[in-house]
């Protein structure tokens, strides 16, 4: 910062600032700051230089005898530049760093879809228990009851429930993001912030869904009286496995939905048909061994098995969440990229 | 001094025509499948490989700087490219070519309201919106009051904003925008919107954030509020700059290029609104504004000079007057040689142009035309109703970059403001 003071008027309304560590420099702007009173101050650029280190400054008359004490500071422009603008990037780079500066905006984007998803509703938060039970009960009579399909033993309603619980945030999550960015389109032609931030937060409002269900899932177990033991905690990380690959499958759909507004009509479609690709309603067993690889690459299936064994207290199935693991970060890394690469096109086509 | 933007060589292409609103997976796949073989056949016959009617250059070749505390304005027609500079410069949307360097952080003001959602409250909308600018959560608490203040809905910040009025609606948007701290601000003709004391806050937030040295770039098509604020402009056409100088320069520039000649600059021979019983004898009507070439746009308070030709059959000394009407047809003034009796000592000529120079033309901003009366000392007789219409522009005649209300009024007038002490 280069001392400058203030020598005094020369005429009623001038002052001259004087550089006492040399010139002012060409690229530096001197800002000179009168305080008025307490609570008002006024900045004023020094715009003319008399000789090099010497400046005259112009101030209302009325302003400079309410002046007090008088403060200086500079500023000057960086060397580099802050941001360039390019067309024909060659290496789009995940700027992840970008997405971390915006994550006030990732948390005001999915208070705001928790608060508007409640609003003006009779029931509220009761539609997020109601949804899974419902279908619980109609699976359990429809599957457990009259067409017998077994469950490891255990109690089917938890069987299901458990199964259901990360299905159902994972179907909402990825049906959500997949139409976020086309129903922000007015934020997208008008703002500029990294567009990674939208599908990921339509996936975050889903989380207090999915962690309502995992308190009922836990009474549910209370009332059958199923054993606890600590490996209930692996919930977490599985939860957060599945987290990742609604996001990863969500910005891919997202983007893909931007360009191809097919994708609205083939995905619920689609994921009708995963549900029952996935072992919610049955357990691994029930597919024969020469097909049951297909199943596991599914990554939502080595998560609901792991759900199982967290809630049952059984030995985990590592290959299979090892694998769910791999595909999930397969799939996460792709679509990242391919997000990336779509990205710049969004304002234009949405 | 080091600029604070340098653009170099911009230019941006849209894909515009014959093209289906959104794809399908199957037109890509038969277009992929279909590409060798197009290619292969667009260079046999040695045509472009992409045909330029499915293109257009938004921007195109478009270089300049801007040193950091200029105020700069960007003026130009609708369609311009004035918009989409402003959109390339806030990373909306890609350059087709071309580089941009910023030395300062950006926030951009391109629409009033961004992100607000109807159902949630005053508060939440300003957080949220205030995030969706840029600015962090900490910076959005302390501010909070300040932009309540400025919006004026101290009461109703807790309601959501479906229930405002449009007015605290764009109050409100504004205030959250105008709190925004970014060492370059792009403003895109935002404050055309509320009320005559609301746009009086945002001409002079505008005022404040151009005096604490930031850099402003200032679209607009409202040429008062361009003139009060900015020292600079650039003006654009068809995607191309065209001309940079200073405000003054370019308005005028402006205001030329805008000029329909047809209506300045008109044969009168065979004219429509010539009266029954007339006899011809104007012969031509030529409006001037300042300058030597004709033009149907005049500046408030600039000089109108009109210049009607004749052809008499015997030499005529002329009484000319004019009518200058509103569109609607209603009179504003009328200034006729018969009451200022100036040529009445000149030679009498068979073919003259009488030249009609009002100093400085009080009219408001609008549309009006002309009917012109030709006589000698006994009477009329050639009337042409609507012989040529002009263009008034805004212009800064106030000083305050605001104008009165046009419905007051067609007429201008200057005054002097005092406050005597009883």
């Amino acid at each position: 910062m280069a001392n400058v003071s203030i020598e005094g008027k020369s005429e009623p309304s001038q002052i001259i600032v004087t550089s006492q560590n040399g010139s002012f420099d060409t690229d530096q702007r001197a800002l000179v700051i009168l305080v008025i009173t307490e609570r008002r101050y006024e900045r004023w650029r020094v715009r003319r230089c008399v000789s090099k280190n010497v400046s005259h400054l112009n101030v209302p008359e009325e302003n400079l005898a309410l002046s007090g004490p008088l403060k200086t500071e500079t500023s000057e422009l960086p060397a580099e530049p802050i941001l360039t603008i390019e067309s024909a990037r060659r290496w789009i780079g995940l700027d992840l760093h970008e997405v971390w500066a915006h994550r006030d905006l990732f948390y005001f984007l999915v208070l705001r879809d928790i608060k508007i998803r409640y609003k003006q509703t009779a029931l509220g938060v009761a539609w997020a228990v109601l949804q899974p039970v419902l279908t619980m009960v109609v699976f359990t009579a429809i599957f457990g009851r009259l067409a017998g399909v077994p469950s490891d033993g255990k109690p089917y309603p938890i069987f299901v429930f458990a199964g259901l619980l990360p299905w159902n945030f994972f179907n909402q999550a990825v049906t959500n993001s997949s139409n976020s960015l086309v129903g922000n389109a007015a934020l997208i032609t008008k703002v500029y912030f990294p567009r990674l931030v939208i599908p990921s937060a339509a996936v975050g409002a889903g989380l207090i869904d999915f962690a309502i269900g995992s308190v009922l899932l836990f009474m549910m177990a209370f009332y059958y009286g199923v054993a606890f033991s600590v490996w209930i905690l692996m919930m977490v990380p599985l939860a957060l496995l599945t987290t990742l690959f609604a996001i990863s499958v969500g910005m891919w759909m997202s983007a893909l939905n931007v360009k191809y507004r097919d994708v609205r009509y083939a995905l619920p479609f689609l994921l009708q048909i995963w549900m029952y690709v996935t072992p919610i309603i049955y357990p691994v067993t029930f597919i024969p061994a020469r097909w049951r690889w297909l199943i596991v690459l599914n990554p939502l299936s080595g998560v609901i098995q792991g759900f199982r064994c967290a809630i049952f207290a059984q030995p985990f199935d590592w290959n299979a969440i090892a694998v769910s693991a791999g595909v999930t970060f397969l799939v996460l890394i792709c679509a990242a990229f391919v997000f990336r690469r779509m990205e710049r096109e969004f304002a234009d086509i949405i | 001094m080091r600029p604070i933007i340098k653009v170099e060589n911009l230019g941006k292409r849209y894909q515009i025509g014959q093209r289906e609103a959104y794809h399908t997976f199957r037109d890509s796949i038969m277009r992929a499948a279909k590409a060798p073989w197009h290619g292969l056949k667009s260079r046999l016959n040695g045509a472009e490989p992409q045909a330029d009617r499915n293109h257009v250059w938004a921007l195109s070749e478009v270089t300049f700087e801007v040193m950091p505390g200029e105020v700069l304005g960007v003026i130009g027609r609708n369609g311009a490219g004035k918009s989409t500079l402003l959109k390339v410069l806030s990373r909306i949307t890609e350059p087709t070519t071309g580089r941009i360097e910023l030395y300062g952080r950006v926030g951009s003001l391109l629409e009033v309201g961004t992100g607000f959602h109807p159902e949630l409250t005053g508060r939440e909308n300003i957080f949220l919106s205030g995030a969706i600018m840029g600015m962090r959560r900490i910076e959005i608490a302390q501010k909070f009051d300040q932009i309540v203040a400025f919006a004026e809905i101290e009461q109703f910040v807790d309601t959501p904003v479906k229930r405002y009025s449009s007015g605290m609606y764009v109050r409100l948007a504004f205030a959250v925008a105008a709190h925004l701290d970014p060492e370059i601000l792009l403003v895109d003709e935002v404050l055309a919107v509320g009320d005559a004391a609301f746009q009086k806050k945002c001409l002079g937030k505008m005022g404040d954030v151009a005096r604490e040295g930031r850099t402003v770039l200032f679209v607009s098509h409202n040429t008062a509020s361009i003139e009060a604020l900015c020292s600079a402009c650039l003006m654009f056409k068809n995607g191309r700059l065209i001309a940079r100088g200073t405000t003054l320069e370019i308005l005028s520039r402006y205001a030329a290029d805008d000029a329909d000649l047809g209506s300045a600059d008109r044969s009168l021979l065979e004219h429509s609104g010539r009266r029954n019983n007339c006899i011809p004898t104007m012969t031509r009507v030529e409006l001037r504004s300042g300058g030597a070439t004709p033009t149907g746009v005049v500046r408030m308070g600039a000089s109108l000079e009109i210049r009607v030709s004749y052809v008499a059959g015997s030499p005529l000394r002329p009484v000319l007057g004019a009518i200058v009407k509103t569109t609607y047809g209603a009179p504003v003034f009328c200034t006729s040689d018969r009451f200022c009796e100036k040529l009445v000592l000149c030679n009498p000529l068979v073919r003259g142009t009488v030249v009609c120079t009002i100093e400085k033309i009080p009219l408001m901003p609008g549309l009006y035309a002309i009917d012109l009366y030709l006589g000698d000392a006994n009477g009329d007789f050639d009337v042409i109703d609507g012989a040529a219409t002009f263009e008034v522009l805004a212009a800064d005649v106030t000083g305050s970059g605001r104008l009165p209300p046009a419905s007051l009024g067609p007429v201008y007038c200057q005054a002097n403001w005092r406050l005597l002490e009883d």
